[in-house]
């Protein structure tokens, strides 16, 4: 608990309205999107601008108060979640669009700006944001950098990391620090990209300049369906060696396919084991030729049927199944449960074949949709989480596929993070000596340990406890809202 | 194989002897004057593993680029951040340590984009693993980025992985005349604009671009374009990534970075201009501070790139919070400050 001192020293460096400290006030923040993990605050600070930051955690560096801070809470890791003692300090407030620059093609924004804002704000000038996580209609920039969030265009566009250019953050000790430049690069060490994805730990992210690109000229995309899902998985490496690099390769499994297709109609074939859809885009000719190969490869690669759209609604309703794919699983079975692990793409057969065997194994089923191009697989394990034992069933198969994908060489996360959720996993694709650096690497920054801490990397003597230890894991809040 | 690096490092390290690490010593010119006994990587040979279909490719640290290059091309793909061989054996590892990026960056990104793994020893003779061989990967801290452009100074790199791209299946590059104020203001505007650009570059009184794709897509921008097409085209491109014409060759060679609308600097006539204004190659004898003073506020950093360093050295000093987070890295990567010792900053 903080001490009602600390609070009243709080309450000094705010106004009164950018404190919250009753209960009611508080529940609203105590998960983020994985609501599985709870724990109310024991106070939220709401700052307006990059001083009030400063003060809050030159304050709470003073008083050795650990400071977590989340955005607008849609990371699906826990890596937002409240920790006892600390102040959960909440970006949303910085949400300005402070500079655009179109000939530039970067714009300078705040923390809090949502994902999607940035894409509307930039739009009149041609260009746009290229990150798209599926929660872009509600996640804030900040939180995208913290977890170098992906989307749906990433093997062709890049992660977070690969579109900003500088970062504004504050350190603990309430130090600014300008990383990276308005130029392509900048001098020293590039602690722009160890910034990225540092899910909070290192510091505390004021201000972001990203880079935009032009919009495409077309965008056009290519439905196809297989009779095995094997061929589906060796169809992607074969567009890829044609040498298209797709702007979305999308697969979906037999059972995510019959739920999406019962929840919005998208005229699916049914009779089939593994949908592809491959959208190209860029300029009007590029896309044509990339169309034609697309077409080519998928038919010499044993598809059953390909339709092309050939029209913006076509696409539009091709692209629906997909994007609805994670809560018309959800009407499958009372509650899902999502993974993120992502694998080298030729692996895909085999991880597959041993997910359905676990599934038999554990006796829950799975539906498998899977950001393809870049070998991110979010498998969807449907349980009861009212049937006594199912929920901790439902975390030891997900924790055994995430294993799965490690032995397979491929990692435990692809795009939510580690957060809370995952830092068991962390053991099995580390070593000891890379926890130890990453652990001091946090220390060369927060030697004190008050950013975020107990998130993402595990202590190493939990590594060999947690053969036994039960971690809680859960399943996602707001169905309505698309994941993909 | 690993052995022999992790053994002779322990014993630095026990000794504290210092270490220069060196691939073929293609950029020994690059950074500032570094001590030690010279580590060689060029025993640390091979590809490890290449899946076209995956477009990641691993190589131990002393490959030859020209070998990864040649590897690439057989399947149609190449490395697109076009790392510079600069005439000489450059090594995959010393690309990477180094983190330079040819015409191509500011279409396709950096050298540091393209890393998605490394392996190396740090300065206690620790091998330690960051990153993986797969495109999404947001486990732990972005170690792997952190080496790229570090200059060795916080490890030996002995093992990468890298993603890969296909080749385009068409370049045409064009030619326009125009003065350096027009040039820059053009590059950016066709930046903004959906157009197959893969490369561009002004040099006296001449804008030359390269479109890349399929080739209806190149002659429908060149259409729209104009401008005269260059013949021999991959030369000039190869030749400004080695900087292998005269101009490279003046003496203090000025690299400043900048945002890349920034209008003229009128620093000098002897200027090359690439990566879409964002480079300004200059030979000028001016003092480092009024270049650095330029560079900075036109939102970036001067580096003298090849001549007698300044006294501060060759890379613009780090503000105080920041050097201070480079010496707490560096502290915990190579506690006795063993590696390329003054090679980045004086002071390690």
């Amino acid at each position: 608990m903080l001490s009602p001192a600390f609070l009243s020293k709080l309450r000094s460096v705010l106004p009164a309205h950018c404190v919250l400290n009753e209960r009611e006030d508080l529940v609203p923040f105590e998960s983020d999107g994985l609501a599985a993990y709870r724990n109310v605050p024991d106070v939220v600070a709401l700052p307006e601008n990059e001083a009030q930051v400063a003060a809050v955690l030159q304050l709470c560096h003073e008083n050795r108060v650990a400071v977590v801070a989340r955005g607008a809470g849609t990371g699906l890791a826990a890596g937002a979640l409240p920790v006892d003692g600390a102040v959960l300090l909440v970006l949303a407030k910085l949400n300005r669009v402070k500079a655009i620059d179109p000939l530039a093609r970067t714009a300078v924004v705040e923390p809090g700006v949502r994902n999607l804002a940035i894409s509307e704000a930039v739009a009149p000038h041609g260009l746009y944001y290229a990150p798209d996580p599926s929660s872009q209609i509600a996640c804030s920039i900040g939180g995208n950098v913290a977890e170098n969030s992906g989307g749906v265009h990433c093997l062709k566009y890049g992660l977070t990391v690969h579109n900003i250019m500088k970062l504004r953050a504050l350190t603990i000790a309430g130090d600014v620090l300008e990383i990276g430049s308005d130029a392509l690069d900048a001098p020293g060490y590039d602690l722009l990209a160890l910034l990225t994805g540092s899910e909070g730990m290192l510091a505390v992210i004021t201000e972001v300049t990203v880079k935009l690109l032009p919009r495409p000229e077309r965008a056009q995309v290519v439905l196809a369906a297989f009779d095995d899902v094997a061929k589906a998985g060796a169809a992607v490496g074969n567009i890829i060696a044609a040498g298209v690099i797709p702007a979305g390769l999308e697969m979906m499994d037999r059972l995510a396919i019959r739920a999406a297709e019962a929840f919005v109609h998208a005229g699916y074939p049914l009779d089939c084991e593994a949908l592809l859809l491959c959208e190209v885009d860029g300029v009007n000719e590029e896309v044509s030729a990339d169309i034609y190969t697309v077409r080519q490869v998928l038919e010499a690669s044993g598809a059953t049927e390909i339709r092309t759209a050939d029209s913006e609604e076509q696409r539009l309703k091709f692209w629906a199944g997909r994007k609805a794919a994670f809560p018309a699983v959800g009407r499958l079975a009372p509650d899902y449960y999502c993974m993120d692990g992502t694998i080298p793409r030729a692996q895909l057969p085999h991880v597959l074949k041993r997910i359905s065997e676990m599934s038999d194994e554990f006796g829950l089923r799975v539906a498998n949709v899977f950001h393809a191009g870049d070998g991110n697989l979010h498998p969807l394990i449907l349980f009861d989480a009212n049937q006594a034992g199912e929920l901790q069933k439902a975390e030891d198969f997900g924790g055994r596929i995430l294993e799965l994908c490690v032995e397979a060489g491929g990692t435990i996360t692809g795009e939510h993070g580690v957060g809370l959720e995952k830092i068991r996993q962390m053991c099995a694709q580390f070593a000891p000596p890379e926890l130890t650096r990453f652990h001091e690497v946090k220390a060369a920054f927060d030697p004190d340990t008050l950013l975020n801490p107990g998130k993402a990397v595990p202590e190493l003597h939990r590594c060999a406890e947690w053969g036994a230890m039960h971690v809680h894991a859960g399943r996602l809040p707001h169905p309505e809202l698309p994941r993909f | 194989m690993l052995d022999v690096f992790i053994e002779r490092i322990r014993a630095a390290h026990a000794e504290s002897t210092p270490l220069i690490l060196q691939g073929g010593g293609s950029k020994a010119f690059y950074g500032n004057t570094d001590e030690g006994e010279i580590l060689s990587t060029r025993t640390l040979t091979g590809v490890v593993d290449y899946q076209p279909k995956e477009l990641v490719l691993t190589a131990r640290a002393g490959t030859p680029l020209t070998e990864i290059e040649a590897l690439l091309a057989e399947q149609n793909q190449m490395l697109a951040f076009e790392p510079p061989h600069f005439g000489g054996a450059a090594t995959l590892g010393g690309s990477i340590a180094a983190g330079l990026s040819g015409p191509r960056r500011p279409h396709a990104g950096a050298a540091r984009d393209f890393v998605l793994g490394v392996r190396i020893i740090d300065g206690t003779g620790q091998p330690l693993r960051f990153g993986g061989q797969v495109i999404k990967n947001v486990a732990g801290y972005d170690v792997s980025r952190l080496m790229v452009g570090a200059l060795g100074t916080l490890g030996l790199i002995t093992e990468i992985s890298l993603k890969v791209l296909p080749q385009p299946a068409t370049e045409t590059t064009l030619q326009f005349e125009l003065d350096e104020a027009a040039a820059i203001l053009r590059m950016n505007q066709w930046a903004g604009q959906p157009l197959p650009l893969s490369a561009s570059s002004w040099h006296a009184g001449l804008l030359t671009v390269r479109l890349s794709g399929a080739a209806s897509a190149v002659h429908a921008a060149q259409a729209k374009l104009g401008g005269d097409p260059l013949n021999d085209a991959a030369a000039f491109w190869q030749r400004l990534r080695d900087q292998a014409t005269p101009f490279f060759d003046k003496r203090p060679l000025w690299r400043l970075a900048v945002k890349p609308t920034t209008p003229p600097l009128k620093l000098g006539d002897a200027l090359w201009v690439e990566w879409g204004g964002a480079v300004r190659w200059l030979a000028s004898e001016r003092p480092a501070a009024a270049l650095r003073a330029a560079a900075q506020t036109a939102g970036g950093h001067a580096t003298l790139f090849r001549g007698d360093a300044p006294p501060d050295g060759v890379f613009t000093p780090l503000a105080p919070a920041m050097l201070t987070l480079h010496r707490a890295l560096k502290q915990r990567f190579d506690p006795k400050g063993l590696f390329n010792r003054g090679r980045m900053h004086p002071d390690f």
